[in-house]
């Protein structure tokens, strides 16, 4: 196809709505046509602006001496917090994210200052100079630090049910454990990058790398001391998101606007990748404490879970991601006395944020160590324990109070307990583990039950414009991103069938707060359910005038009108939809519209952290295989098996691509990509030389992903399920199998008489072998 | 500021330009000729977004100054397709599902296409093992290796009927 055209097909068009079709700028991106913001036609006189990073994790800044930055050959301009005219702030929802710091410095990579030059070079080079004086201040870095002392940058929360305390002590065995788990940097391939150019009346156009472009137009126009009308931010695609463009963005929209309007130039900030790395909040790093009560078969009686995360200097979205931990400690299992409580550490490190699962992926590893844990120590099978555990009839209902009777997580792993052949592998694996000495294998089967909806109630709400031309042609336009998931191309499908017209005549323009306003990020996976809904809402309102047309126009009622295959059907007449559209607007009927959409039937009390935070929930399971050298702790994934629920798929191969994608990003997380900060609060892995990524090698080959079948109950999107963020918490399974690979190093076999496998997140070579040294007694 | 003329060949065009002598072929191809579609993804020569072909090799254009491409045959993703027509790569690519978010893609595709010159008929494993310098954050590989393999397919049976 010609890129760029919207021709007519040759052939009646089909729906696509349930059909794989590729990803809308597949034919682009292979070509290299689809430009990222830093491929964008630089418009004369841009500026190229760069930031001065703090060398101290905690300090009072004294002094910044900038002439030293302003005499450097090239320099522009420089900017320092006092020379903000609005608003030093980005934080998202408490104001604690300076923009560039006052007086107070709280983690080593905070931004000082920033500055313009003529060359990308010249700006970067003058923001190394050494110009800051700093007292420097003790820091608190870790979380057993941040405890010790009670540092919380927000108070901590408690989700009780029942009494777990007495049902822990009235249990028949009782156990208590910890888990350490370590954060993630996003490394979307594309790092934070803005691009403002200045407009008339004192505003600004900002090209932006964000999943939340509204926000990041609100918080440009509070730096700047402008109303939020006067500052577009637009965003045609983002080269990879998972989180960290939520918030992240902002401080460095905030900076090229702030220097556009200080110059009346163009700026272009890109950050250098290990910058990046220093500077943008990641995945929470937790510390789980737990104590749990269960009986014979290994089922929780009483469970009281203590979740410690590190937060970071400031806020940012600590909460509500605290809050979704919280909310996934129950995974697919029932809880009937439980106690969490969450704490929600500040350090001296930077501000962690939102990453794909949002919170979910830490409570969900909590629950299923614990699990692990009791089938160790009891010397059962694992898969027996969690399914003993299940969510089912009488057993039905949440922490939090939201009923679990859809019934799928036990039918779903059931059946890739079958497909997957986990009996006979378990009893494969432990012969070759008996036979083996210096390599063993290790098998999981992990399920995921994830919460669908923004926890914040009032973040559910989406919109969209449709313009219909009188060739037939249409544009549409949402709130949502294309980080790519295929958001874009999913829209295109639903406005295309509620037209009955080819997706070739359909053009996804450029997400900007110009078009669609106050719209929400596009996070918590909620991208196509919400956007889907909104458009197919603007869409159905021009079909319903186009339809009272026909129906006035050919003497038919409107319900005998129907848009299909490129034709619009009015009764006996046929008529191509083009022809209608050019009737219709020489009948003077309007060809545009917004459509909007706002979650039903979702509610939750804070005071009593009770409701129905989710409108549904979507599923997944894991079968992992793998094997691990006994004298080095290096492993390897021999074989994933996965099980997905995608509801009815609004796209199959965009759908398996996000379980794909996500369960790999999970595995990195879980087992390879460890952050290491030193004893100065510096950030030692701030590239891929240091942070390891899954690269091909890592995956195995033999990898399969199925799609479990059943319409979404709720009225979403053709009773679709949401799929971005579920399917990072099957790489549990991978986790959980290198636990059974280490299990398998016990002298005996049957129940640890030493406690359960003591292996932490992230597992790499180090860990795995450490925990065999102690396990099998080497150490 | 000192500058260095080059003249190499890029995408069957002859071009020459005054860089400075710490210019990279990556800021050459981008700033000077504005072939976009090469991406800079980790400024330190390790994700392969930049991949392009330096006289016929697969080469991450981060990794070699401008000045020693001077008198090179240079092809970046924006010259892969001839006449018009995806090269077979591009076309698995995008049939396949290779790419999500895309910004890796063209440096994936550079390399793949390399990798099928030098070995028409490679295995799962050396596929994997030869695009373990182009990282992808999105895909979890597994329709890339497919795409490739299918890549492969194509260019063999093509192979076959010019024979």
């Amino acid at each position: 196809m010609k890129d760029g055209a919207l021709p007519l097909a040759s052939t009646p068009p089909v729906p696509t709505v349930g059909t794989s079709q590729p990803h809308d700028a597949a034919c682009r991106h292979v070509r290299g046509t689809a430009p990222y913001i830093d491929d964008l036609p630089e418009p004369a006189g841009l500026l190229h602006a760069a930031i001065g990073l703090s060398r101290h994790a905690h300090g009072r800044l004294k002094a910044l001496d900038l002439a030293k930055v302003l005499a450097f050959p090239g320099v522009i301009a420089v900017l320092s917090a006092a020379d903000i005219p609005g608003e030093n702030n980005v934080g998202p929802v408490v104001k604690d994210d300076p923009i560039l710091a006052e007086s107070l410095i709280e983690f080593h990579g905070q931004a000082l200052f920033a500055v313009a030059a003529d060359t990308l070079h010249a700006a970067r080079r003058a923001a190394r100079l050494e110009v800051a004086e700093v007292e420097p201040l003790p820091a608190i870095l870790t979380i057993g630090d941040a405890m010790a002392v009670e540092s919380f940058i927000l108070k901590p929360e408690r989700m009780a049910r029942g009494d777990a305390a007495t049902a822990i002590a009235g249990a028949a065995h009782r156990l208590s454990g910890t888990l350490e788990m370590g954060g993630q940097d996003h490394f979307y391939l594309e790092g934070q990058i803005s691009l403002a150019i200045p407009t008339e009346e004192g505003g600004v156009l900002v090209y932006c790398s964000t999943q939340h472009p509204s926000e990041v137009q609100h918080l440009v126009a509070h730096a700047l001391g402008i109303p939020d009308a006067l500052v577009t931010v637009e965003v045609r695609r983002l080269g990879g998101g998972f989180g960290g463009k939520e918030t992240q963005a902002a401080q460095f929209a905030a900076l090229a606007a702030l220097f556009a309007l200080k110059t009346g130039r163009p700026v272009k900030l890109r950050l250098d990748r290990d910058d990046d790395m220093v500077m943008t909040g990641k995945r929470h790093d937790f510390r789980v404490r737990y104590q749990v009560g269960f009986d014979a078969e290994g089922r929780i009686e009483g469970l009281a879970v203590e979740l410690a995360a590190r937060c970071g200097y400031s806020a940012d979205l600590s909460g509500a991601i605290n809050d979704r931990a919280m909310f996934h400690i129950d995974n697919c299992y029932y809880l009937p006395h439980v106690a969490v409580d969450s704490y929600r550490l500040k350090t001296n490190t930077v501000s962690n944020t939102a990453f794909r699962g949002f919170g979910g992926p830490q409570g969900m590893l909590a629950i299923e160590a614990v699990l692990d844990d009791i089938a160790r120590v009891r010397g059962l099978d694992p898969l027996a324990v969690r399914r003993a555990n299940l969510y089912g009839p009488g057993r039905d209902v949440t922490p939090y109070g939201q009923t679990v009777d859809d019934g799928i997580g036990p039918r779903l792993i059931a059946r890739l307990a079958e497909s997957a052949d986990y009996a006979a592998r378990r009893a494969a694996i432990a012969r070759f583990n008996a036979q083996n000495r210096f390599v063993k294998r290790g098998l999981a089967l992990t399920p995921v039950k994830f919460g669908i909806s923004f926890t914040t109630t009032f973040l559910n709400q989406a919109g969209a414009l449709i313009h219909v031309y009188t060739d037939g042609s249409v544009q549409v336009n949402h709130g949502g991103i294309e980080m790519g998931q295929g958001l874009y191309q999913k829209i295109r499908q639903v406005v295309a069938d509620c037209f009955g017209i080819g997706l070739n005549r359909i053009l996804a323009t450029a997400t900007t707060t110009g078009k669609v306003p106050n719209t929400s990020a596009t996070a918590a996976s909620s991208g196509a359910d919400m956007n889907g809904k909104a458009a197919e809402a603007a869409a159905l309102t021009i079909r319903g005038r186009l339809a009272a047309f026909a129906a006035q126009k050919y003497g038919v009622p409107e319900a005998a009108v129907c848009f299909v295959g490129g034709q619009v059907q009015a009764g006996e007449a046929r008529v191509g939809f083009a022809d209608l559209v050019r009737a219709a607007y020489l009948a003077r009927v309007s060809l545009s519209a917004t459509g909007f959409y706002a979650t039903p039937k979702i509610h939750f009390d804070r005071a009593t952290f009770s409701g129905r935070p989710f409108l549904y929930y979507a599923y997944g399971a894991a079968v992992a295989e793998v094997e691990v050298d006994c004298l080095t702790g290096e492993n390897r994934l021999l074989r994933a098996d996965i099980l997905h629920d995608c509801g009815t798929s609004l796209n199959p191969a965009l759908d398996k691509g996000q379980i794909e994608g996500g369960f790999i990003q999970g595995m990195g997380w879980l087992t390879m990509e460890e952050l290491v900060w030193d004893a100065q609060g510096r950030l030692r892995t701030h590239a891929p030389s240091t942070y390891k990524i899954p690269v091909c090698r890592d995956v195995p080959e033999a990898f399969t992903v199925t799609l479990w079948d059943e319409p979404n109950r709720e009225d979403t999107i053709h009773h679709s399920k949401a799929v971005g963020e579920p399917p990072l918490m099957l790489a549990n399974a991978v986790f959980f199998a290198l636990r059974d690979a280490v299990a398998a190093t016990a002298p005996l076999p049957g129940p640890l008489p030493g406690g359960p496998v003591p292996l932490d997140a992230p597992a790499t070579p180090e860990r795995v072998l450490t925990a065999i040294m102690t396990l099998s007694g080497t150490a | 500021m000192t500058t260095l003329s080059v003249s190499l060949t890029v995408n069957g065009k002859k071009v020459s330009a005054d860089v400075e002598p710490r210019t990279l072929l990556v800021q050459l191809l981008r700033e000077n000729l504005h072939l976009t579609g090469t991406h800079v993804g980790c400024d330190t020569s390790q994700c392969g977004a930049c991949t392009v072909h330096v006289n016929g090799d697969s080469v991450k254009s981060c990794t070699i100054l401008a000045a020693q491409a001077d008198g090179a045959d240079v092809r970046t993703i924006e010259g892969l397709a001839q006449a018009g027509v995806l090269h077979a790569v591009q076309e698995a690519f995008r049939e396949h599902h290779g790419l999500q978010c895309g910004f890796c893609t063209p440096g994936m595709v550079m390399s793949s296409a390399d990798l099928l010159v030098k070995n028409p008929n490679p295995s799962e494993h050396e596929i994997r093992t030869w695009l373990e310098g182009n990282i992808c954050r999105c895909t979890g590989y597994h329709n890339i290796v497919k795409a490739v393999q299918h890549a492969a397919q194509t260019l063999r049976q093509t192979a076959q009927a010019a024979e």
